[in-house]
């Protein structure tokens, strides 16, 4: 059990990332290219009628459809390598521009909804955690539970009707009023479209967060060491902020940021309810309409964000546990 | 169960909580035949429902929940009431098929993964990791347009995608068992492979693996719901839930509220009863929980 160099721990992550991305890739393209869905019928669509057979074959010539799916794999991997992920049939651009756009939206409603998510749920999972089985404990495991079976989209929609069309504090779809460049849209519109969106995919992650602090909470106030607090004269309040704030704070933290798949998820689903033009409407349209690069890029893509957040959650422990320290003891 | 009688601390330690508070193994037995009669009257509900709700009514349309129509009627002057009945029952066959294959895929990797050696142990976590370096809805996307889009994709993405969790979950039971006192000191007594499987890991990992099969409805109901709600697997004709929300959407801004609101509660209350259910099973299998 040596203790690990930061230089080892950069390699073993590259390597990891390099193995998952590799596998991620094969299982995508076989999966992709398993389906009946023909990419030139969802190329052409309705101008069907309009193309010859001759023009026909000339994109499948020129999209190299009429080679092995092995070697359209290698071709396709080629390029991606040198960084081109290919173009997009349904924005007609680069799919690299798409999600780089794109993500930027999203960007701004995940970071709202974890940022939101996160202290939300450790303020209510300590508070619910200093005394079991409290009427203020016992509610909030109820309404936790409650939470953690409610899909997001349907409470997006329920926001929806009570505060967009009810009350009409909020608008109802979007990123920015409509017919405005984006250029031209302030930072508080941003923020007003933003609300609804971010409170809905962060009920999601307050439920998880919430209960998993209030066990770690409820292990930290019957330890030896709030015991031994408690002896020596120190309230519960004391012992919960001075002793076992510290203790629990990490593997909150730590969740948080094992979370960012289901934060993906989440954002894909809650974005379709409010047609905030994010990366998630993006993945919804590739997979509508068969844009098979688009479709390609955005798992890629998706699969680095969810290791990103896992080695996050790996760094943060070494860094903060004086007991881990990168032994490299965190893998299951 | 045998395993109480194998650790000399649980007698004891059950004895004082019961004296306390009481065995908790009736109530949730009663809950969860509860529970499962509700099931098997919705099952019965969708079945014998006739269709004449379903059929278009233009006379009807756009009536707010009344005593007559319970959930209203859409812009069709369908009955809501019975077309979230049936969708219920579909996204819940949909979710048993999902439990049960998916159930089936995770044993058979877990037992595989503990006992047939650290190679085939790598190949199998290395397909764990593998189907859960991507997100959840993301993998589901992809599935259900391998499969060519419509109802059948999302069926089998659903289906063939929630098991990496419980194999997790059923490799570390066996492997802990395999290093277990009474499973070492069984082998020294001459047992064999079979028997000690039967007798003392069979009883260890099948209230697992129970918990397991039904805390993973709720979440294939709920992708189920998802994903039908994104728009793959859209047949109008067969209403379900994430099918109604879906068409509810635009008719939401105008003020018809329950179309949204009134399936997605029967959706909600159904996925929480699962959760309830699978939190009972555990109660009554595990006895480490049972009398607490």
């Amino acid at each position: 059990m040596g203790t690990q160099s930061p230089l080892q721990f950069g390699i073993q992550t590259v390597t990891k990332l390099t193995i998952t991305l590799i596998l991620v890739s094969v299982l995508t393209f076989s999966l992709v290219s398993l389906s009946p869905i023909s990419p030139i019928n969802a190329y052409i669509g309705q101008s069907r009628l309009q193309i010859s057979a001759e023009q026909q074959e000339m994109i499948i010539a020129r999209w190299g459809l009429d080679r092995q799916p092995i070697e359209r794999f290698f071709i396709w991997g080629g390029h991606v390598l040198q960084g081109d992920l290919g173009r997009s049939m349904i924005f007609d651009e680069a799919v690299s521009t798409v999600i780089a756009k794109r993500f930027l939206a999203s960007l701004w409603l995940m970071a709202v909804a974890w940022t939101l998510s996160g202290i939300l749920g450790f303020l209510l999972g300590v508070l619910a955690g200093i005394r079991q089985n409290s009427l203020f404990d016992r509610s909030i495991r109820i309404y936790a539970y409650t939470l953690a079976s409610i899909p997001a989209f349907w409470m997006g929609l329920v926001l929806m009707v009570f505060f967009s069309v009810y009350l009409g504090w909020t608008p109802i779809s979007g990123a920015s009023p409509g017919g405005i460049a984006m250029a031209d849209v302030t930072f508080w519109q941003r923020l007003h479209h933003l609300i609804l969106p971010a409170a809905t995919l962060s009920i999601l992650g307050v439920a998880q967060i919430t209960l998993h602090t209030r066990e770690k909470m409820i292990d930290a106030m019957n330890s030896d060491y709030a015991v031994f607090a408690f002896a020596q004269g120190e309230t519960r309040a004391g012992v919960a902020f001075h002793h076992a704030l510290r203790n629990i704070a990490l593997p909150a933290i730590t969740l948080q940021f094992a979370s960012l798949g289901e934060l993906f998820g989440g954002s894909v689903l809650t974005e379709q309810v409010f047609a905030y033009p994010g990366l998630g409407q993006a993945t919804v349209e590739a997979g509508l309409k068969g844009d098979v690069p688009l479709l390609l890029g955005i798992t890629l893509f998706s699969a680095i964000f969810v290791f990103a957040g896992n080695t996050m959650a790996d760094l943060l422990y070494g860094i903060f546990d004086p007991r881990i320290r990168l032994q490299g003891g965190t893998d299951q | 169960m045998n395993t109480q009688e194998m650790n000399p601390a649980q007698p004891f330690f059950n004895l004082s909580a019961r004296w306390q508070s009481g065995d908790k193994r009736q109530p949730a037995c009663l809950s969860a035949g509860c529970i499962a009669l509700f099931f098997l009257l919705l099952f019965a509900a969708g079945y014998f429902m006739n269709d004449t709700g379903l059929a278009v009514d233009f006379l009807n349309k756009k009536i707010a929940p009344s005593l007559h129509y319970p959930f209203g009627t859409d812009w069709l002057g369908r009955d809501m009431l019975v077309r979230t009945v049936k969708g219920l029952c579909r996204s819940l066959g949909i979710g048993l098929l999902a439990a049960f294959c998916s159930s089936i895929i995770s044993i058979a990797l877990g037992i595989m993964a503990a006992t047939l050696g650290r190679k085939v142990d790598l190949v199998v976590s290395t397909l764990v990791n593998l189907v859960m370096a991507t997100p959840h809805l993301v993998l589901l996307i992809l599935i259900s347009f391998a499969c060519g889009g419509g109802a059948t994709g999302v069926i089998i993405a659903v289906t063939v995608s929630h098991w990496p969790n419980l194999t997790r979950i059923i490799r570390a039971e066996i492997l802990q068992l395999r290093e277990s006192d009474f499973v070492l000191l069984s082998q020294r007594f001459g047992k064999t492979p079979v028997w000690i499987a039967r007798h003392h890991m069979l009883p260890h990992v099948l209230p697992q693996f129970v918990i397991g099969l039904i805390l993973m409805f709720p979440h294939a109901i709920l992708h189920e719901a998802g994903l039908t709600f994104l728009g793959f697997g859209l047949a109008p004709h067969q209403p379900s839930i994430g099918i109604l929300l879906a068409e509810s959407m635009r008719h939401l801004s105008t003020g018809y509220w329950w179309l949204a609101i009134l399936p997605g509660i029967s959706l909600v209350f159904t996925v929480k009863l699962f959760d309830i259910l699978g939190n009972n099973f555990r109660t009554i299998l595990e006895p480490r929980t049972s009398q607490e």
